[in-house]
């Protein structure tokens, strides 16, 4: 078997320490004939999803195997995209993976694609797994991998599995192996408690990284994923922090007179823009993390805030009330020829912008109802995905293509929930949290 | 640091038709005062200069229409007894909470809070109370004191409420 070792990166997740996650890649195809193989347009809004059979990873560690195709199917499946076949319809397991499955016997249940892997834990510790993806019909091997990490990982190694299906199927890269950071909140409505949480993308691995004593608010990744930007109340003026996810530790971003709030990570990690409130009004400034140095970007009498960079890292979208309402701006992001963009109905704020550039994501208050939509920079093909009582906050898959956002439920006993929209505006799904939240922060892709 | 100080006062008016919410007309939430825990007294109950006198008699929160900072003609009648109060009580330093109801999104609303207890501070220091008496916190959409989902709870909660710091001196 040729397996060639691509990449070796160390991860650094919080509280984890040290993972290594050795991606190995390159399985050898076992020969077959060419022919057409299945594969999805991802560019049309109303999709018919692939039906994928994922059978229980082989190998010594039943348990082992039967989760990691779990959280396989539950990716794939909540993407929309794919459609896992009932396994009550599966043939008989096959017992080695290096062999072409038996085409014949997966064609009844109508999979086109069939995923076959393999896991178990090495002598020398490591977890090993490696996986065929099948083209049923055309009876030929799509793709081949191996990967290895520490056991502890499982779930990761199999969200990058989930990625590597994901981009063989549709051309486009994935988002399974990827975080969110987000408000937590518990208690009545007018004494709730708000704690920084992170979790997996799909709710796995939930663990807390404030205790709830002070107020906190719009956690946000820096590029690396390994610092979180956020607001917090403390004793005095509210502030903007940064939070270490590898060490734990918290630091003011800088020390200023005033509140500082509404922060975001320039995409080369290296400067943070945020508002900061002077009297009456709020203006947008960034600064260098390593100089401390702060430029002004707004200056006028006003409420600008929410600024997010181009993916580019040449032009940031923010918005402001400079013109009477609430509306959105595009400047350089050195503060240059900012010009509005929207001029619907309403009002629109927390633009964000999208990974590949080409939109940005906002909330929209118009007739009493928040929904949320996207346009594009220059302004024109406003779409509406969602609209309700109260939707808020979007964030971006890292291939933005899913666009997470909060949704309140209303009442006095109601509360912020955490919800992803696919971008044709279909596929609306909760994300089940233990309690409710708001204000996520959708991390980039880990590996 | 200097760019920072030489901002130009948002003394900036917003437009806005609001159709007339006499918010003064909504009973206030004596749950409201939540940090004065003297909201049980009666009205003859209330030592004069006490912070439950500025609570129950003067009245510590003024009310905003939707997204606006103008003060209207119910909340200048308040600040003038505050005012009037806090003058005569000046061993009193206090804070000013500015607050925004749910119907807005987390950041603006931040920043509208601020600039509602902004509106306060200026009105206090264009009538003689010494602005080193006073600070100014946003608590944005946070703090509601009426959780319900219609009218009559935002119009409580779109609020500038003056906290006595050193209550009980």
């Amino acid at each position: 078997m040729n397996v060639m070792r691509l990449s070796r990166r160390g991860f650094r997740l919080a509280r984890a320490g040290a993972v290594a996650l050795a991606f190995l890649a390159g399985l050898a195809a076992v020969p077959m004939p060419a022919s057409a193989l299945v594969s999805l347009d991802v560019t049309s809004g109303n999709i018919n999803p692939i039906p994928i059979a994922i059978p229980n990873f082989l190998g010594g560690n039943s348990e082992l195997g039967a989760n990691i195709a779990a959280v396989i199917t539950n990716d794939l499946k909540r993407s929309g995209l794919f459609v896992p076949v009932d396994p009550s319809a599966f043939p008989p397991a096959q017992n080695s993976t290096g062999v072409a499955p038996s085409f014949a016997s997966w064609q009844p249940t109508n999979a086109q694609a069939l995923v076959i892997g393999g896991v178990g834990v090495q002598p020398d510790g490591k977890l090993r797994a490696e996986v065929r993806l099948w083209d049923v019909f055309a009876g030929q091997q799509m793709m081949g991998q191996q990967f290895s990490a520490t056991p502890d990982n499982w779930r990761r190694v199999a969200h990058i599995i989930a990625d590597a299906i994901y981009k063989r199927m549709t051309g486009e890269s994935g988002y399974f192996d990827s975080r969110i950071v987000f408000v937590e909140e518990s208690g009545p409505k007018d004494r709730r408690v708000k704690k920084l949480a992170i979790m997996d993308q799909d709710g796995a691995n939930l663990h807390y990284l404030t205790k709830g004593n002070d107020l906190v608010l719009t956690p946000r990744f820096s590029p690396s994923s390994q610092t979180v930007a956020y607001m917090s109340y403390g004793t005095d003026q509210p502030q903007v922090y940064l939070l270490n996810l590898a060490t734990n530790k918290r630091s003011l971003v800088g020390k200023f007179p005033g509140m500082t709030f509404a922060p975001r990570f320039s995409p080369d990690g290296r400067s943070v823009t945020m508002s900061f409130q002077q009297e009456g009004s709020a203006n947008i400034f960034s600064m260098d993390l390593a100089s401390k140095q702060i430029t002004r970007l707004t200056n006028d009498a006003a409420i600008n805030t929410s600024p997010c960079y181009s993916p580019d890292g040449t032009q940031i979208v923010f918005e402001s009330d400079r013109g009477g309402t609430q509306q959105l701006y595009v400047m350089g992001a050195d503060g240059s020829n900012p010009r509005r963009i929207t001029f619907g109905d309403g009002t629109y704020s927390t633009p964000v912008w999208s990974p590949r550039g080409d939109l940005i994501a906002f909330t929209r208050q118009a007739g009493g109802k928040f929904a949320i939509g996207v346009i594009k920079p220059d302004g024109s093909g406003m779409r509406i995905l969602t609209e309700g009582f109260h939707n808020e906050g979007p964030t971006w898959a890292p291939n933005g293509r899913v666009i997470m956002f909060f949704r309140d439920v209303q009442g006095a006993n109601g509360g912020p929930q955490l919800w992803t929209i696919d971008l044709t505006g279909y596929n609306e799904q909760r994300l089940p949290t233990p309690a409710f939240a708001s204000d996520p922060a959708w991390s980039p892709l880990l590996n | 640091m200097s760019a920072l100080v030489n901002v130009a006062r948002g003394a900036r008016v917003v437009a806005f038709i609001a159709a007339a919410l006499l918010v003064a007309a909504c009973a206030r939430t004596p749950g409201g005062a939540d940090r004065t825990g003297g909201a049980s007294l009666s009205l003859s109950g209330a030592k004069p200069g006490s912070s439950q006198d500025f609570v129950v008699n003067v009245g510590d929160r003024v009310f905003f229409e939707t997204d606006s900072t103008n003060l209207t003609a119910t909340a200048v009648e308040t600040l003038n007894k505050q005012v009037t109060w806090l003058n005569q009580y000046g061993r009193y330093a206090f804070t000013i909470e500015g607050h925004a109801d749910e119907r807005g999104t987390r950041e603006y609303n931040i920043a509208l809070g601020a600039r509602r207890a902004e509106t306060v501070r200026n009105y206090f220091i264009a009538h003689g109370i010494a602005a080193n008496r006073m600070r100014t916190i946003s608590y944005g959409k946070e703090r509601p004191v009426a959780v319900c989902d219609d009218i009559s709870c935002w119009s409580q909660n779109r609020r500038a409420v003056v906290v006595l710091d050193n209550a009980g001196v």
